[in-house]
């Protein structure tokens, strides 16, 4: 290795000459790879968290925001839900199958890391073109390892998003969500208090699988096929049996109230889980380095203290209770290994105080020594430079670019737009827990909440919805992302839930290009004025930049998860569904906007400027078609989005097999635009005129645009096609693509 | 009186909660029967939930089966006791041989959770003494290895017993005769590849598993 | 090797390699193999057919000699290593350089 070993590691040598100023001398091979795991992009979020802070973040029913493992919001009845959502995007470009399926094992034990039961995941998945043979085999690998990992480690798959792109060819966007349930009062944090109490290591053995994993895969782009080859043994493996019974042995122990805290085993692995304990708690830790079970012989101390390997956590308990943690793990079958002690704090001026010392053997020599808190505090943060992207006008809010052709066959265009996911889907468990009311494939998830303890029924319900739209957000990243929020607050108002929560995933490109970070700049806020609009706090989030390939960033992609609560779940929600003789009503009001749109990308278009969004008028309509579907008033009801009020209206014919003919839709313009704040309902005719008093007095716009019935989807002047048709084509297109026998390409 | 229910956790289950819900849902007692111990508990009747026992490595079924638990589910089969295996637990029940035939991935290679249509042929059953023969069951399924195969010999052999208790009216996995779940001579030991636990309820989409569960929960006073 | 494991001296036992390969018996369904067969045409690949997939176990065993470890390798295929209905098992056993002979 021909330059020095800081950079080889990832570390500048602006960082390397802070991490020598922290410990006052140089620091060992040790130190530095410590240094360089916890430092990189993905452990310490040094080119994001600048912004992050703009983000709201409070609200009375939030019990934990970010920054833990998991935000947490009281949901009602002694119950509060851990949620977070992650991403596995470059491992998952790496080695499709084990980066997926590592990807829910990591976000699982992120949400029992906080004494929560995982219930449900959600997979909000971008792929590269169907056309492109190793996008296939990314996608089929991803949906493999989903369901692979899912469904044997016994957590439902309940939802997410299916989304093909040729941005993100080579860089597929693999966002893992998780929810979780726990009684109130359970409440665990990750930390590490009480001098003299025991870290206990719990699961797997430590190997050599993912070492270096974070820095290498999540810090920095790759492109050629050699480097690409070279980092292929960072994969980790997942093993969901043995998640499983961590799963069931850790909510024993939390449930005993054996453990002091509790933190899982994920990026920078025994680093991170004893600093981040340790600093939390305002303590120090000793880490005995020859007590932790190793996979592999001849391993050094840096590789086994940055191994990535899976199904592991860190248990803080008192020496007291001890082996009563032993015997719920023997029962378990989950390994425990003591493997440190925990020290005074900084303030205490002991020699160990404060410090993350790596030893070999207790007593033995000190290996490594460190400030535990300097791993995480000190981390370096960079304002680094925005710039708009050239034809960016920012008094317009318009992103130069051709003019959009004209719509000359609209049926046409309809047909290509249309895929049924349920080929992804299906093959997920997303049952278990006999929880799920409404599953894939809807606006919106809806699951029955019961408590977690007792299992009774509240009653009521829990909404979930991931929402993304790099399209819009390549136009206008601000305001495209506000739209992603206002589309998953409409999304959770279809299902009858008002919204609690969200979480988020930036997927973005390479940060050191300005135009980068200035998407990611503009993101955040249009993030933080949406969600303040809608009194939507965010509990936690996830950044993964240097999503790249063949030579250009991704689209910029925000990704949220929403979570929503239902008061009253005594009936399904009516869902995307039409009936014989309904009326049609669009609630809302159309822009004949295309630009951001997919039908403007279908055509190759890029640029423009974005519908507008008028976020009091957005909280009308969400409110009163919440109000409608809990009222039991709608026979069927579908947020309109990307595709606008053609795709709506496609997928409510084929979901019922029943027509619609459809009048009043001046254009291709209105009937493609994907202005927000839209649905389409379907109303009984009895029920019409309550509906229209309703929608009235809520005073937002609304129009009857048609009647459900017959065989065939028509609207005035515009299309007429076959139900049939329709139906074939949204069927056929992901299995075509996506059966057996794709290949790496 | 109530019927209790054991409900076998092997590591790797993960269908024991839902099918303790449903029990309790139709008024039986569910108690957890868990794999290390050798007693059945004095339970009126057995499941053995769905689920990934042992993570299904080697085979699903393969390493559950010699649980000391499964020999006292023997036993008491032996006995005469009703005893139901539900997904995995149908593939343990095959594996320990208490019911004929093998479990093979499904044609299609790939997992499979959607709901399907059932159809009972016979009530001869411990789980369909209480539904009609010809009614339509509407009951999820969720597996891999659901593709129910066995020689000539014993289909043939199932079919002149009446043990072929619930057939699938469109074929999701390929199983031999579109068997979705059979049972032994004596009828008191059924597999199913269908989730009966999860059809309990309007808001979950159906609830024609109770007809199924029924059945169970009734057949110790038929005994 | 040998000098981990002395007692296998003393006790005159011998280490053997067992390669167990385990097939889904003649007439029974192989759809992974069928969708392997029918896959490899569009790559360019012709003339292939008869593709079966299988499952490979290795591991090592101590025994008194090869006879005694093959009849403990067939009780293990027939008790836990296949399942009989679907399954069969071709054993290789092998005795390890450094075994007594």
């Amino acid at each position: 290795m021909d330059q020095p070993l800081h950079r080889a590691l990832g570390l500048t040598d602006d960082e390397a000459a802070s991490i020598e100023r922290i410990l006052g001398r140089a620091p060992n091979h040790l130190e530095l790879a410590m240094f360089a795991v916890m430092w990189s992009e993905h452990c310490s979020y040094k080119s994001s968290r600048l912004h992050l802070k703009r983000l709201p973040t409070d609200a009375p029913w939030v019990l934990v925001g970010p920054g833990e493992n998991a935000g947490v919001v009281d949901v009602g009845d002694g119950i509060a839900a851990a949620i977070r959502i992650e991403s596995h995007n470059h491992p998952s470009a790496i080695e499709p199958y084990q980066g997926a399926a590592t990807g829910v094992g990591g976000i699982l034990r992120d949400i029992f890391t906080m004494g929560a039961r995982p219930i449900a995941v959600m997979d909000p998945l971008r792929f590269g073109s169907l056309d492109d043979a190793r996008s296939r085999w990314i996608a089929e690998g991803v949906v493999n390892g989903i369901s692979g990992y899912g469904n044997s480690v016994g957590v439902p798959t309940v939802g997410g998003e299916t989304v093909f792109d040729e941005t993100y060819a080579d860089n597929p966007l693999v966002n893992v969500l998780c929810l979780g349930l726990l009684p109130a009062e359970r409440l665990v944090l990750g930390q590490a208090t009480g001098e003299g109490n025991l870290a206990v290591l719990l699961g797997s053995t430590t190997g050599r699988d993912g070492i270096g994993g974070v820095s290498v895969l999540a810090s920095a782009g790759f492109s050629d096929a050699e480097a690409d080859a070279q980092k292929r043994p960072s994969v980790q493996v997942g093993d969901p049996f043995e998640e499983k019974r961590l799963i069931e042995a850790c909510l024993e122990l939390l449930e005993a109230g054996l453990v002091v805290g509790i933190q899982d085993l994920g990026g920078a692995g025994i680093t991170c889980a004893t600093s981040e304990t340790a600093s939390r708690g305002g303590m120090g830790m000793d880490v005995d380095v020859t007590a932790i079970p190793l996979r592999e012989a001849g391993m050094e101390p840096f590789e086994i203290m940055t191994s990535e390997s899976q199904e592991r956590m860190l248990a803080i308990v008192e020496p007291s209770g001890l082996d009563a943690v032993l015997g719920i793990c023997r029962k378990w079958d989950i390994r425990a290994n003591v493997i440190g002690h925990v020290t005074s704090g900084p303030a205490t001026g002991d020699e160990a105080g404060g410090r993350l010392r790596i030893l070999d053997g207790f007593g033995g020599a000190v290996l490594a020594d460190v400030p535990a808190a300097s791993l995480h505090d000190d981390a370096p943060l960079y304002d680094r430079p925005r710039a708009a992207p050239s034809g960016w006008d920012e008094a317009g809010r318009t992103l130069a670019g051709p003019e959009l052709p004209p719509c000359e066959d609209p049926a046409a265009d309809l047909l290509a737009m249309v895929a049924d996911t349920s080929w992804v889907w299906s093959q997920y468990d997303h049952q278990l827990y006999l929880n799920t009311v409404e599953g894939p494939g809807g606006d919106a998830t809806v699951l029955r909440l019961k408590h977690p303890a007792t299992g009774a029924d509240t009653g009521r319900g829990l909404a979930l919805s991931t929402d993304g739209n790099h399209r819009w957000c390549a136009v206008d990243p601000r305001l495209g992302t506000a739209l992603v929020v206002a589309e998953a607050v409409l999304n959770l108002a279809s299902v009858g839930a008002r919204p609690l929560a969200l979480v988020n995933c930036l997927n973005f490109g390479n940060p050191e290009h300005p135009e980068v970070m200035w998407q990611l700049s503009e993101a955040i806020d249009g993030m933080a004025e949406a969600c303040s609009s809608f009194d939507l706090p965010v509990v936690g989030g996830n950044v993964s930049l240097y999503n790249e390939s063949r030579g250009m960033d991704i689209d910029p992609t925000p990704v949220v998860g929403v979570l929503g609560c239902i008061d009253d779940l005594r009936r399904r929600p009516p869902g995307v569904r039409l009936v014989e003789g309904g009326r049609l009503v669009l609630v809302g009001a159309t822009q004949p906007e295309l630009s951001g749109s997919l039908w403007a990308r279908d055509k190759g278009h890029r640029g423009g400027r974005l519908p507008a969004l008028d976020p009091e008028l957005h909280l009308r309509v969400a409110g009163v078609v919440r109000d409608l579907v809990n009222g039991g008033l709608l026979a069927g009801v579908h947020d309109i989005s990307s595709g606008g009020l053609a795709l709506a209206l496609a997928e409510l014919c084929v979901r019922s097999g029943l027509g619609a003919q459809v009048a009043r839709v001046a254009d291709a313009a209105e009937l493609f635009s994907e202005s927000p704040s839209r649905v389409v309902a379907c109303v009984t005719p009895d029920s019409l005129p309550y509906v229209e008093r309703v929608l009235g007095n809520a005073g937002v716009p609304f129009a009857r645009i048609g009647v459900a019935s017959g065989d065939r989807l028509s609207v005035k002047g515009l299309l007429d096609v076959s139900v049939a048709e329709l139906g074939t084509v949204w069927q056929q297109r992901l299995p075509e693509a996506l059966g057996s026998g794709t290949t790496q390409g | 009186m109530t019927t209790r229910v054991g409900v076998v956790l092997f590591p790797g289950s993960n269908c024991e909660l839902d099918a303790m819900e449903a029990v309790s849902s139709l008024g039986g007692d569910a108690v957890v029967l868990w794999h290390g111990e050798a007693t059945v508990q004095g339970v009126d009747a057995v499941i053995v939930p769905g689920g990934f026992a042992h993570g299904d490595y080697l085979r699903p079924g393969a390493i559950a089966r010699f649980s000391p638990v499964m020999a006292a589910v023997q036993a008491f089969a032996e006995e005469g006791g009703p005893v139901v295996g539900i997904c995995n637990g149908f593939q343990v029940l095959t594996e320990a041989g208490l019911l004929p035939g093998a479990l093979q991935k499904n044609a299609g290679l790939k997992f499979l959770c959607t709901t399907v249509d059932l159809r009972v042929e016979t009530t001869r059953s411990a789980l369909t003494a209480g539904a009609e023969v010809g009614q339509i069951l509407r009951v999820p399924i969720n597996h891999f290895e659901g593709n129910y195969t066995c020689d000539a010999d014993t289909l043939a052999l199932l079919q002149a017993e009446d043990r072929i208790v619930l057939r699938y009216l469109d074929n999701p996995n390929g199983s031999v005769d579109d068997i979705a779940g059979i049972c032994n001579a004596a009828g008191n030991v059924v597999g199913l590849m269908p989730h009966p636990e999860r059809a309990i309820s309007e808001l979950l989409g159906s609830v024609d598993g109770t007809v199924l569960l029924r059945s169970l929960l009734d057949a110790p006073s038929r005994v | 090797m040998v000098a981990a494991r002395p007692t296998l001296w003393e006790s005159g036992r011998m280490m053997f390699s067992v390669h167990v390969e385990v097939r889904l018996r003649p007439g029974i369904a192989d759809p992974a193999g069928a969708t392997i067969e029918r896959s490899l045409p569009h790559l360019g690949f012709e003339g292939i057919s008869g593709v079966q997939v299988g499952k490979s176990i290795r591991f090592s065993l101590e025994a008194a000699d090869e006879a005694s470890a093959r009849v403990e390798v067939e009780d293990m295929c027939r008790r836990f290593l296949t399942n009989p209905v679907i399954e069969d098992a071709v054993v290789a056993v092998e005795a390890l350089e450094g075994s007594p002979a």
